[in-house]
């Protein structure tokens, strides 16, 4: 993909469609060094779906269409010498913590890095098309801390959805402010 | 043109499990999501790019076959997979452009 955003838009979705309740997308940025962490707490995955993710070809038993998008990302971290990690935990094998933590390390000095690209604007498709489903989003870079919680949002919106125009306008707006004021 | 008449032309074949296929058309690209999106079916997809993912873009897109330009190999076990996977893979020793020229002489 052009823009890793694009990237992490597309592991979110997963997120959801697992049946996530939460899901985190967490940005840091220390030493040329990106890392990307999507969090959920949706039905996990076996050891032999989470081998599946990876290669586009692993096919398990019950033969299911396996999408790009994780080896696309793995291609996009690996490019930059950078890796990428799965750890899940099914909901059979913890009914209390179970869910997926996928993270991906970038070197951005690395001349094939692939611009991080609108990231904000990936925030608002999820939350646009999953007004009820809770996001954490963090971005921690030098001198610039980006934070928004949909929980704390809901807490304070009561009925109204989150997907609402005005609603939706104030959180693209208030993510541009964090970014300005302390860049 | 099929696939495998590029051989009498330069090309060099890493491996042909569907040789007889038909060639229309052609796609030159390296980004694998866009080229994902973009090559139609039956092209030749010409690339550097030498992963398991291009085997699966291949097969997603259903493209003619591959072919490596600048001389780019591929590692035995992607080679069993594009077999596995019938997915023709060729070779150039040339440029992607070189390549390309050569290729819109043949299929035209």
């Amino acid at each position: 993909m052009k823009e890793l955003s694009l990237n992490i838009l597309d592991v979110a979705e997963n997120s959801v469609k697992a049946g996530a309740t939460l899901t985190q997308i967490l940005l840091t940025q220390k030493d040329q060094v990106l890392t990307i962490e999507i969090v959920d707490d949706g039905c996990g995955m076996s050891e032999d779906v989470v081998r599946s993710v990876t290669d586009p070809f692993y096919t398990t038993r019950t033969t299911r269409k396996v999408g790009m998008g994780i080896p696309l990302l793995k291609l996009a971290c690996e490019q930059t010498d950078g890796h990428l990690t799965i750890e899940s935990t099914t909901q059979e094998a913890d009914p209390i913590n179970h869910g997926t933590h996928v993270t991906a390390t970038f070197n951005m000095d690395h001349i094939d890095f692939t611009p991080l690209g609108d990231v904000c604007a990936s925030v608002l498709t999820l939350i646009q098309g999953h007004p009820d489903t809770d996001f954490l989003f963090r971005h921690k870079k030098s001198g610039c801390d980006v934070k928004l919680d949909t929980r704390e949002l809901r807490e304070v919106l009561e009925d109204v959805p989150l997907n609402s125009y005005d609603v939706m306008e104030w959180i693209g707006e208030y993510l541009r402010e964090q970014y300005e004021a302390e860049s | 043109m099929k696939v495998q008449d590029l051989l009498a032309h330069g090309f060099g074949a890493v491996t042909l499990p569907d040789g007889d296929r038909e060639i229309d058309g052609a796609y030159v690209g390296d980004l694998l999501s866009w080229v994902m999106g973009r090559a139609q079916m039956d092209n030749a997809w010409i690339t550097i790019m030498s992963n398991v993912n291009v085997i699966a873009v291949a097969s997603l897109a259903d493209t003619s076959c591959v072919i490596l330009a600048e001389g780019v190999t591929m590692s035995e076990d992607l080679i069993q997979t594009a077999q596995a996977k019938e997915i023709n893979v060729l070779t150039s020793e040339e440029p992607i452009f070189e390549t390309a020229v050569k290729l819109a002489g043949l299929i035209s």
